[in-house]
């Protein structure tokens, strides 16, 4: 096993983090639209799905590089919000964040949506005869019932974060130690020449975390099978 | 308690138009499927919305769309039983009889759990997961759970159906029961006339989403007992009193009757149909019918081409119906004495 060197500790954590907090940001976004696309109707709900989903038809490269225009020096976001509140996302590793979230937000919002969809509707309007109002009845009748749609959005996001290559080279660049996730690494190795074994090095612990975060995922889903 | 409703919905080619007011504890709502009975409770229960129109309780709007009101669900204090008990999944059976209680505002938490408890006969049950109870069960908790909300009105859309006859008429007892022991007001849905004349004193009677009539359960049985099949059905509750030749012997008024295929159990409520019922002008010397009762005339109604007669015996009282003919040749009218013949085998048991 060839040793890692500092930078490949740093592209290591830094994806589990930019995959983590990617995930948690995302979650009650894509609960509440989840909620809204399951639940509600409203004007525009089409527009708002067609929207949700775009980013997992889209190429990451298209993503990113939209992301790019709204967020970099010149995007009316940067202009409107950050600049004045002195925020600078680009080439930081909060862009790789959003870019990840951005990309792996359907695939959380599809999964909790399914979760929320095999809720009998008969046992939210019973709980509504029963005094909950609509806040109520979404905290302790849809969140817990749709709970095992969030875990499995949750993994789903963060193994999808794992990976994000497109989207956040170009939003956050490849800055070794500053912005480098595992896939920039490996594509980095790649590229250079005797390269190959730590690029092999690092698809070895890509594996080994999407493993142990299936795993997770399957010992949860029993957990809640037990509780039942 | 008064319901009031004056109001239309419109739902893609259905029309309910419903302009009635009702009084009293034990209301049903009786309808064939698909006649509007779901839509309507729907209106008072506020699931549903009326294109335009009033709903009220006690006098009370909750529903008025000239003055745009619409009372939220969980503010009308409408509680509910379904067809099936859907009850919380991730919640143990404490828990879902408590979901209500909790949300009911402390002035009108009047019944408690251990009050509820007693009368569904659940205790037992308090800790247990709900995946793991059975049929009877799980709905006896659905009513706790409705109950335990402290309705002003408890709404009870057919609420046996879901169940087996056996079951069935060990859960009537239950329903009952809570709703006298706390005075809740009721709405039974069904298309059961059994149901209805067992839970309710006042019916409504819906057909293609309107009103049809108003009347006690009584009367409504007797105007379909000429347009249906199984003719009225007599309900009859006896006590057992032994075994004789195969057969069972019940105590009725101060008759007896054979009844056969039936259980030991101390008391058990019968059905019988007033088609199974033969007249005799005079005592028949032998039949093969195990059941004889000298009965009493007290009322001859009509119902579609045929004649209801009401009978008195030993204290009880009996209807048959016999053609318009028939009628003639027995001579009927008020107060004359007949003989009933009724084979062991007309009666079944209910529960």
């Amino acid at each position: 096993m060839p040793g890692f060197t500092p930078t490949d500790y740093s592209a290591i954590l830094l994806s589990i983090k930019v995959a983590t907090t990617a995930t948690l940001i995302s979650l009650p976004f894509g609960f509440t639209v989840a909620y809204l696309m399951t639940f509600r109707k409203f004007r525009g709900r089409v527009v708002l799905d067609v929207f949700v989903n775009l980013p997992l038809t889209l190429p990451p490269v298209v993503v990113g590089y939209l992301l790019l225009l709204l967020l970099g020096q010149q995007g009316w976001i940067s202009k409107v919000l950050l600049q004045p509140l002195g925020i600078k996302l680009i080439f930081t590793w909060k862009a790789a964040v959003i870019a990840t979230a951005v990309v792996g937000f359907p695939l959380m919002v599809r999964s909790i949506r399914t979760g929320m969809e095999t809720i009998d509707i008969r046992l939210i309007q019973a709980s509504r005869t029963l005094g909950a109002g609509w806040f109520d009845n979404v905290i302790t009748i849809i969140l817990p019932l749709s709970i095992r749609g969030i875990i499995a959005g949750s993994v789903l996001m963060f193994a999808r974060g794992l990976g994000e290559f497109g989207a956040t080279i170009i939003v956050a660049g490849n800055i070794p130690g500053v912005t480098q996730t595992i896939p920039l690494a490996i594509y980095e190795y790649v590229s250079s020449p005797r390269g190959d074994v730590m690029a092999m090095a690092l698809c070895c612990v890509s594996i080994t975390i999407s493993i142990a975060v299936l795993i997770f995922h399957e010992w949860l889903g029993r957990q809640m099978i037990r509780t039942d | 308690m008064e319901m009031s409703i004056n109001a239309s919905k419109q739902f893609g080619s259905f029309r309910l138009e419903a302009d009635f007011t009702v009084t009293g504890q034990r209301i049903g709502l009786f309808g064939p499927s698909g006649s509007g009975k779901s839509t309507l409770v729907g209106l008072v229960v506020g699931l549903h919305q009326p294109d335009h129109g009033i709903v009220s309780l006690d006098g009370e709007a909750i529903f008025d769309s000239r003055k745009g009101l619409n009372l939220p669900v969980e503010q009308r204090r409408v509680g509910m039983v379904f067809q099936r008990p859907h009850l919380f999944p991730h919640l143990n059976v404490k828990h879902n009889l408590l979901y209500g209680h909790r949300r009911c505002a402390p002035e009108n938490r009047k019944i408690t759990l251990d009050s509820v408890v007693g009368v569904l006969q659940i205790e037992h049950l308090l800790n247990r997961g709900v995946s793991n109870l059975s049929g009877g069960e799980r709905q006896r908790v659905s009513i706790g759970r409705a109950v335990l909300s402290n309705p002003r009105l408890l709404i009870m859309d057919e609420p046996l159906s879901g169940l087996d006859d056996s079951l069935k008429f060990q859960i009537i007892p239950f329903l009952k029961n809570v709703c006298e022991t706390f005075q809740i007001p009721y709405l039974f849905i069904s298309h059961s006339m059994i149901e209805m004349r067992i839970m309710t004193d006042q019916v409504l009677s819906v057909a293609d989403g309107r009103i049809a009539g108003q009347m006690t359960a009584e009367e409504l049985a007797r105007s379909r007992m000429g347009e249906s099949h199984a003719g009225y059905i007599n309900l009859l509750k006896l006590k057992y009193s032994h075994r004789l030749d195969g057969l069972h012997v019940y105590h009725w008024g101060n008759a007896h009757l054979f009844a056969s295929g039936s259980s030991d159990l101390p008391e058990s409520l019968f059905e019988l149909s007033s088609t199974d019922i033969i007249l005799f002008k005079r005592h028949p010397e032998a039949i093969s019918a195990r059941n004889l009762l000298q009965c009493r005339v007290t009322d001859v109604f009509e119902s579609g081409n045929r004649l209801g007669i009401e009978m008195e015996c030993g204290g009880e009282r009996l209807i048959a119906e016999v053609v318009r003919q028939a009628a003639e040749d027995l001579g009927i009218e008020r107060g004359i004495k007949v003989y009933a013949a009724i084979k062991a085998t007309a009666f079944r048991r209910l529960g």
